[in-house]
This record gives C-alpha cells, structure tokens and sequence, in this order.
C-alpha cells in the first residue's frame, strides 16, 4: 500500500505522506506558508497562528493539521494574507518592540515577517505592557518585552534539552514566559548552548557578548525574505 | 523548609497516589489547607510529584481559584456576570469595599477577608450573587452586605452565612445551601422523574452496539453548545483503539447564564450517573470522571453520596444491573475556576493536571482523550438524555422537539424576565413563544447561548430555538428596553479577555484590541472607520483562533453589529477638521505650549 497523499496548495498540486502536516508536505514542495512559533526541529506549537491557511474553505494551522487526499488548501487569498498581517501587528502591539536599537535586527523572525508582509507601522494601538528583563545568569538574558510566547523555548527545554526550565505561566493577556526558580535566570540549570537559548526567534532570549557581532548587510535577513530559503526548492526543482 | 507546608504536601500528595496527572487535587488541596500555593510548596509539590517546580506554578497561576499569594481565610467571590450586573452587583460590591474597607483584588489587613469579582457562578436567576469560599450567597444586596461582614468577621465561618434553605436536595444536610432550583417548567425527558436503575437494566438487556443505535436513532445532539450528536461520538470511541476508554461528563458549566447543570445535579444526579453508566457500557469504558466546576464544589458531597448509593444499590461497580462483566465506576474532578476548561480538551488537559489551555484537533478526543486514550465528553444533560432514551425508546424521544433537534432542552433563563429559572421546553419553539413563557414580552433583545452565541433583535423573533436555527446550550438572557446592549457587549468581551487561555494570538490579543476599540465607542469617541476596524478584527480572531472559545468571543460584537448597527452608528461622532474627532490638537500641545511659553502658528491651506 501506498502512503502517498496528494492534495493542492493554492491549485498546485503536492504529494506527501502519510502522517505529514500541510506545513510539511508544503516545505517539502517549495512552498512558503508563513509561520512563527514552529520550528523544525521542535513539535508544532499551533499558537501564532500565522500559518493560518483554508482546508476545504476552514481556517486550520498547517502546522497542525495532518494531509488527506485531495483536500484543497488555500495559502495566499488576500483574505488570509489579511488575518496574517493582522496577526503579525496583534503581536507588534502586545509587547515593546524598539527594532532600532535591538540586537535581533536582521535576524528577527518577527521583524522579518513585517517586512515580507509590507508592514510599515501597526493599525493597532500598541499596549505598552510592563515586562522585565532577567539578565542574572552569566551567559544568557531575558527580555520579556520582546517575547511573542511562541513557546519554542518550553518546548526545546522540554523535548530537546530534557530539562524542563522555560514554562507558560498565568493566563490570556497576563501569560508569560517563568523560569524554574523563584526569581533569577541564574538559578536555574539553564547552559547557552541550551536548544531553548538557540531557538528564540526574537530577541527575547539571547546569549551574552555576542550582539550585534554580524554587521548590517550581512544579516539574515537582509537581502530575501524571511521564507526565500523554502521557495527556492520549488524555483529549482 | 517550613515543615507544615512539607506536611500538608507530602500528606496530599501520597492521598493522590504521587501521580502527576492527580495535579488539580494537590494544589487544590494545598490551597484550601494553607491558603495559597507558594513557592516553597511548588517545589515541594514538584519534588513529590516527580515534575519541575516550573510546571506547578504554571498550573497555579491558570485557575483563578489558586494563587501563590495568601487569599483572606475568607475570599468573597462577587459573580461579574453580565445579569448579577444588571441585578445591581456593582452596588453591592462598593457596599463590600466600603464595609471591609479595601478594594477589589485585595484582602484586610488582618488577613481574614478578600474581595475578588469572578466570573458567572451559575447563580444568575437569583443574582447578585457570590461564592464566599465554596458557600454560595444569592439574592445579595447593599442592606445585606453588612451582615454577612458582621459574620465573616465574627466567626470566620462562612457556612453560618447560610440562614434560610433552598428547596429541594439544597436543603440536606449535605449540600445545606440558600441555592434555590426555581424549576419553573418540567418537561418528559429530564425532570419527569426515572426509578432508579430503570435505565440501566435496560441497558444490561442490551448489546453495546443496540444502545449506540437507540442513541442514534433518537438522533440525540449534544446539549453542551456544539450539538454534536451522542450517538456518532459514542459510535467513533467505541471503534477507536485503545487500551482503555473514559467516559467524561462535562460539569464544568461555566457559559455566563447557564445554570440548569446546577439543578440536574442538586436533584437528579441519578440520571446523570445512569447515563454515563450507559456510555461506559456502550463504548467499552469502565472508567468516568464528572468535571464539576469549582464554582459547584458545594455540590461534591452530595454527588459523592448518591455515587456511594448507586454502589449500594449494584448500579455502579462491578456486575452493574446484575451483569456480569458491566463494571462502571466513577471519581469527581474538581475544576478550579477557568471558563475555558468546559472545552472538551482544555477539560481532559485539566484532569490530567495540566494548564487548561486546549490541545490541536484532529485527532479528536474520541481517538486521543484523556491519558491519549479514546474518550467520550458529554454535558451533563446529554448523559440525561442518552439515559432516558434507553429507558423510554428512541421513538418516544424522537417524536419530542423539531426535526434536527429532537427531545426537550433546558434552558437558564434569566434578565429583565419576571419568571427567570430553569425550564425544560422541546426544542423548536420560537424567541417570542419563549418570551412568552419567561414573562420577556418587553424585552428588545434575548442573548441566545450565552455570550458565545447570539444577540438577537425583535425581528428576529420568529426564529426557532434548536440547532437548525438557533442554537444553544440553554444560555437565555432576556434584557429590557433599559439596557444598553454596547455595555453588555463590553462586558462580555472582559469575560473573554478574563478566560482566554493565552496559547494563540488573535485569542489572546484581538479580545482586548475590539475591547478597547468597543469602549471607544462606547464613550462616543468613535468614528465611522472605527466599525470596518472592528469588524476585520472580530473576523481575524473568529477565523484564526485555535479554539471554540476565541472562534466565538467576537460575537458579542459581530452579532450585535449585525443586528443592532444603530446602536453602535448613534454613538459616532463625525470628524469635522479631518483630524481624529477624539485628537485635541491644543491639549496635545499643551504641555509645550506651557514649557516654551508661547503659542502655536497654525497654517491654514
Ligand atoms: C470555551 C468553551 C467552553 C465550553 N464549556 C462547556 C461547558 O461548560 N459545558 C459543556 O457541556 N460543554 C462546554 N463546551 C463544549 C464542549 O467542548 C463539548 O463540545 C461538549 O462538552 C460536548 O458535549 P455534548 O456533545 O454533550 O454537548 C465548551 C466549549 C468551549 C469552546
Ligand atoms: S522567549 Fe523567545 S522562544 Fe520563548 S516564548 Fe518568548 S519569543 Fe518564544
Ligand atoms: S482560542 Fe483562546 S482559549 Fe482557545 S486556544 Fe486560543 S488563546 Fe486559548
């Protein structure tokens, strides 16, 4: 028995397998569906939400939601691009994001999909929430202004790193990112080269004395777009 | 270390077998015993528990019935419910403020009483209303708030806060509550009354597979909202893989304006039990758990005694009805105060001792439920229900309600009505017959399945309460010609902005951005544009959000848009210079004006 699975993307037709998420099948097949929290060496978190896309006229996240035969998948309707910028600005909103002076500019997931989505300036009014920045440990700091709660690092510190250190605390607005211990960073069994130090995509946990060391123009996303890596698959094959 | 918080852990956490999933039990019994969950008992927990302190603080800050800071020995719990409001709750919590001296949020300096709001307590047909620790006080008032203050401050007991009885099972000795049922109309499925075991030795008489096709053939829909229907669910558990099966029952009622849950419990759990009896036997499952909100704790020993009662009678345990190998057995699981947790994942992440936030669907709880085995949730109603079709027959129970939504519903109902309480009616009749009933004939709009369903208008009032019409889980709120629906609309939206988990984004951040912008309206800032704004943003956060609850919180605003514009159209304001209408150039340039000690220029084109 075959386990291949097709289904369209935007009438493009894609072959995956079996067990495969949207998300998978459509890396695979050089093509871009937006997203924040996942990441590929972590399980999906399912909770940025910008990898929004419509399976037979639903909304789902690709990231989740497994491929079936024949379903269709719409990923870039200027409806979905619309929730997506939505998304993207809800999250420039809820925390304090100063880009020009934060050392993650140019390598910012967060920052770069503004860019790709043309964003110039939020239509929502920013919050300003008070965050605090934990910088006790001698290699890594933590600044919850810029923490978009994408729980990569709760799932790194979990599944990869088996040690449990970064979890989702309170609840709706008031949700934060804690540590395991009472207060400080420092007490914790945190190390730098931790998976949970390396998969931030924002600037919220960063490793000491090495910011700023790749100068402008050579940064990550300096000259594609966040996502061009995933489209070039398809311009080749 | 300080040895009692030591104790009282170690104590709680062997009762729970030092099982991970039993979380909910510890840290609930560890803040009923010391009155908060510190930091030193999260890491005793956490070391008992064979988990990481981290992961205990995170349960605890999710459920606003634990805290890591001491609460008063007392903490009075004011219901912030959209009806206790319309009731005068507000009044009654200034009353509470001035009496005990504090505010909202905080506790007396001696440590005695706290003041919280919380979220509705299932109490709004005899609101204002609120929990003082697990005892609920209804029918509250400014006179009265003195007195409850003299007794809390006098004996520190808040069960002498209970004078007068309710009807009914409220009045024994084992839930003892001023809790009255106000069942204003009884019906033929729900309250016509079942002896005990009728149901069950039905079912016994049965295969797994005829009772699944009886539920079927009744074409029973779930009662919780959704009206999904019992009989597929149960269908699907049964064949799913699994070890093991569960039969949950969702008690958790936390939809504002519901609270006909509350009366199934206090009078007739029998049928309850009976019911998800029945579901074990037809799925496979020897196992349930009843979630009950911890609003409804007051309830617990009167459950636990008709369980104990059942076993009496051999209709729980082993060789259920006689038969051999019908073995069913039950355990409560106390909720903590999270709306969110009536989600049938977020619930099962709840009963294994996690954050309430919901899981990723497919796979669905039929395959994947609780400890990942195939799990069946129903409301409590359901289980009723699927209880008497098996007792009465599948035809009996079809040939009550409409076509798609056979039998009859409960509904709360409460507002500017003069009969508010609990009714079971069949399915199908419309807003006007209902109003009719309720005593609403001058209501201008009836809220339809609580804040999650549907506001609607006079003209609408020929519409049909069921599923292929309008739907609901029995939430009915009638308002009056005095009310304004934009405040009811606000509140509504603090409710989600309260109960939103926080997992995704446009949940999390788009309840409070169509707040905002709904207050601006509200306090006749807006303008025109304000209304596409609001309505992009209730489409992105309905489309884009994980779960049923941030996939319905913009109702209370997409529905009253739609059917009561002119409401929101009376409040804007025009811009008259093409600058925000709200935007005051001088006071903006004020503090300038003053530092530099001179005036503006203004260019006129
Ligand atoms: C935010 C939210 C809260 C819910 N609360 C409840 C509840 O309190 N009681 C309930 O029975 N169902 C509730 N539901 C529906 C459940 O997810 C589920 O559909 C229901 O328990 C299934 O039982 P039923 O088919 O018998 O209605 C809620 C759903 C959501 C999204
Ligand atoms: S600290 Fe970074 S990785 Fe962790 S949740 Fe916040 S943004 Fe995500
Ligand atoms: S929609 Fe809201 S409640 Fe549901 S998962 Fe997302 S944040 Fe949590």
């Amino acid at each position: 028995m075959s386990d291949e699975i097709t289904f369209t993307i935007d009438g493009v037709e894609v072959t995956g397998t079996q067990g495969q998420t949207i998300m998978q099948a459509a890396d695979q097949a050089g093509i871009y569906i937006p997203r924040l929290c996942w990441h590929a060496d972590l399980s999906p978190g399912g909770s940025c939400r910008v990898c929004t896309v419509k399976v037979n006229g639903r909304a789902q996240a690709a990231c989740t939601y497994p491929i079936s035969e024949g379903m269709l998948v719409q990923n870039e309707t200027d409806e979905i691009r619309e929730w997506r910028k939505s998304i993207v600005e809800m999250l420039f909103v809820e925390g304090n994001h100063f880009c020009m002076f934060c050392e993650k500019s140019g390598n910012c997931e967060l920052q770069a999909m503004a860019y790709r989505f043309g964003i110039a300036t939020p239509r929502y009014p920013y919050m300003f929430p008070q965050r605090d920045v934990d910088a006790s440990h001698p290699d890594v700091f933590i600044d919850r202004n810029r923490c978009i709660l994408c729980g990569r690092c709760v799932r790194a510190s979990r599944d990869v790193d088996g040690k449990n250190i970064f979890q989702f605390v309170n609840r709706g607005r008031e949700t934060r990112i804690a540590i395991n211990a009472e207060a400080n960073l420092a007490d914790t069994a945190l190390s730098a080269m931790d998976k949970a130090v390396e998969v931030c995509p924002v600037g919220a946990i960063l490793r000491k004395r090495v910011g700023y060391a790749v100068p402008v123009g050579k940064r990550k996303y300096d000259h594609e777009p966040i996502g061009s890596d995933i489209e070039a698959r398809r311009a080749k094959s | 270390m300080n040895l009692k918080v030591d104790q009282v852990v170690k104590k709680l956490t062997a009762a729970s077998g030092r099982d991970r999933t039993r979380m909910m039990d510890v840290v609930r019994g560890v803040q009923a015993e010391l009155g908060c969950v510190s930091g030193e008992a999260m890491e005793a927990i956490a070391r008992e528990l064979g988990c990481e302190r981290v992961e205990v603080e995170g349960v605890v800050s999710f459920y606003a019935f634990l805290s890591k800071q001491p609460k008063g020995k007392a903490v009075i719990r004011i219901s912030d419910c959209v009806v206790c409001r319309m009731k005068g709750a507000d009044k009654v919590t200034e009353a509470f403020e001035q009496a005990l001296g504090i505010r909202v949020g905080e506790t007396t300096a001696d440590g005695q009483i706290g003041l919280e709001r919380t979220a509705c307590i299932g109490l709004c047909d005899q609101g204002p209303a609120a929990l003082v620790n697990d005892v609920p006080v209804t029918y509250l008032s400014t006179e009265k708030v003195s007195e409850i203050v003299d007794s809390l401050t006098a004996t520190g007991e808040p069960k002498k806060l209970v004078k007068t009885l309710g009807e009914g099972k409220n009045a024994t000795e084992r839930i003892h509550s001023m809790v009255i049922n106000n069942v204003r109309k009884k019906g033929e499925v729900i309250f016509a009354g079942m002896e005990p075991g009728a149901a069950l030795r039905k079912a016994a008489g049965m295969s797994p597979q005829e009772v699944i096709r009886e539920v079927k053939t009744a074409r029973l829909r779930g009662r919780g909202g959704a009206g999904f229907p019992a009989g597929m669910k149960w269908e699907f558990c049964r064949k799913a893989a699994g070890e093991r099966k569960f039969v949950i029952c969702n008690a958790d009622e936390g939809e504002p304006g519901t609270f006909k849950d509350r009366v199934i419990l206090t009078e007739c759990p029998e049928l309850l039990i009976e019911g998800m009896a029945i579901a074990g036997y037809a799925i496979g499952a020897e196992q349930g758990i009843i979630y009950l909100r911890g609003e409804y704790d007051y309830l617990r020993a009167h459950l636990e005694f008709s369980m104990a009662q059942m076993h009496e009678k051999g209709l729980l345990g082993d060789g259920i009805a006689g038969k051999k190998g019908f073995a069913f057995d039950i355990r409560i699981q106390m909720g903590a105060g999270a709306y969110v947790c009536g989600e049938e994942s977020a619930l099962i992440q709840s009963c294994e001792g996690q954050r309430g936030s919901p899981r990723d669907r497919p796979p669905f709880p039929v395959e994947v439920g609780y400890l990942n085995m195939p799990t069946v949730v129903n409301n409590v109603e359901t289980f009723c229900c699927a209880a008497r079709i098996v007792e009465k027959g599948a035809g009996w129970f079809a040939e009550l309600g409409s076509k798609d939504s056979t039998g009859t519903k409960l509904f709360s109902v409460s507002g500017d009505c003069s009969l508010p309480g609990v009714y079971e009616l069949p399915f199908g009749l419309t807003i006007s017959e209902f109003l009719e009933t309720v005593g609403g004939r001058d209501a201008i709009a009836v809220q339809v399945g609580g804040p999650s369903g549907t506001c609607v208008n006079p003209e609408m009032f020929d519409r049909r309460i069921c599923f292929e019409d309008l739907g609901t889980g029995g939430s009915m709120i009638v308002f009056g010609p005095q009310r304004s629906l934009l405040d009811a609309a606000s509140q509504f939206m603090d409710f989600f902005v309260e109960e939103s988990c926080g997992w995704c984004v446009p949940c999390r951040v788009g309840n409070v951005l169509i707040k905002e912008r709904l207050d601006r309206i509200r306090q006749g800032k807006g303008q025109a544009e304000d209304l596409d704004y609001l309505e992009q943003l209730c489409e992105t956060v309905k489309r884009c959000s994980r779960c049923g609850l941030g996939q319905t919180s913009p109702n209370p605003v997409q529905t009253t848009l739609k059917h009561f514009r002119e409401h929101y159209t009376q409040r804007l304001v025009e811009s008259k210079d093409g600058l925000q209408p709200t935007f005051d150039l001088t006071a903006a340039l004020g503090d300038a004006v003053e530092a530099q000690g001179r005036e503006p220029v203004f260019h006129e084109d």
